[in-house]
């Protein structure tokens, strides 16, 4: 096919164009910037408030008392999406809720459940990590190579 | 104090996702796996860890823990058994988020039917 001259644009499109652009919906930048600040802050405190009670609970150093906090974050992460909640939180909460850790509760639990239907097996059990297993192969990866260089450097 | 300093911290860390995701292309899983490798990164240069004594929650919670978490876990073996501990110490700081997510998201899939 010989290559086609770009059809002038007629005076009608280009006012066209520019109304879509004008009514297209922008997203509330600031209102979901700060709802982004506070949902993520919280969650952060929340997880600091988990920690402290496991350290003194379970007699952990703080360190260690780290992991329970996690997993209970990680346990409400799956609940509420299970329940259908999450969604209903993340619209509000954006990156607040994405971004720590029971955002990746999240990604795993909502691919689980998107692929029930197609079993156990091909649904539940290897769509889990769609979404997911982004994070786990380029931290990974990085933590590999940046692993290497600081061992050989140290040795 | 140490809430405090979580909350501006975590605070700001999901702030500068929201403002990257509302102001670029960038998907949710792009901006997730940079915050993984940014955190892999300062992990490997130990500076993540004055983070976390910083701010507690505000750095441990958030996803780029998670890279601080896998490098630190491979430095950690590389230490003891040398190169080799790159491979085995991976997984080491890492496993309890990847197994409880695995362990509920299972669970939860199992109980709950998608909403629609």
């Amino acid at each position: 096919m010989r290559p086609v001259a770009k059809k002038p644009v007629k005076a009608d499109q280009r006012r066209y164009q520019r109304l879509v652009q004008e009514r297209e919906p922008r997203p509330p930048r600031l209102r979901n910037a700060c709802a982004a600040f506070l949902s993520g802050g919280a969650v952060c405190v929340l997880g600091q408030a988990l920690t402290d009670f496991y350290q003194a609970v379970l007699g952990l150093d703080r360190q260690a008392a780290g992991n329970p906090a996690i997993a209970t974050l990680i346990f409400l992460g799956a609940l509420l999406t299970g329940l259908g909640y999450f969604d209903k939180l993340a619209r509000f909460a954006g990156a607040g809720l994405a971004v720590p850790v029971t955002g990746f509760a999240n990604a795993v639990t909502s691919s689980a459940l998107e692929f029930k239907r197609e079993g156990l097996v091909f649904g539940i059990g290897s769509k889990m990590f769609m979404l997911a297993g982004s994070v786990i192969t380029f931290g990974v990866v990085t933590a590999f190579f940046v692993g290497l260089v600081a061992a050989v450097i140290h040795r | 104090m140490i809430y405090l300093k979580a909350f501006l911290l975590g605070g700001l860390i999901c702030l500068v996702a929201q403002v990257i995701l509302d102001n670029t292309k960038y998907s949710p899983g792009h901006v997730l796996s940079g915050l993984t490798v940014a955190g892999g990164v300062l992990g490997g240069f130990g500076l993540y860890d004055r983070l976390v004594e910083f701010a507690g929650g505000g750095a441990t919670v958030p996803i780029s823990s998670f890279g601080n978490a896998l490098v630190k876990g491979a430095l950690m073996e590389a230490r003891t058994h040398g190169v080799l501990g790159v491979l085995t110490g991976m997984f080491e700081l890492t496993s309890t988020g990847i197994t409880a997510a695995i362990v509920f998201g299972f669970l939860a899939a199992l109980a709950f039917n998608p909403k629609s």
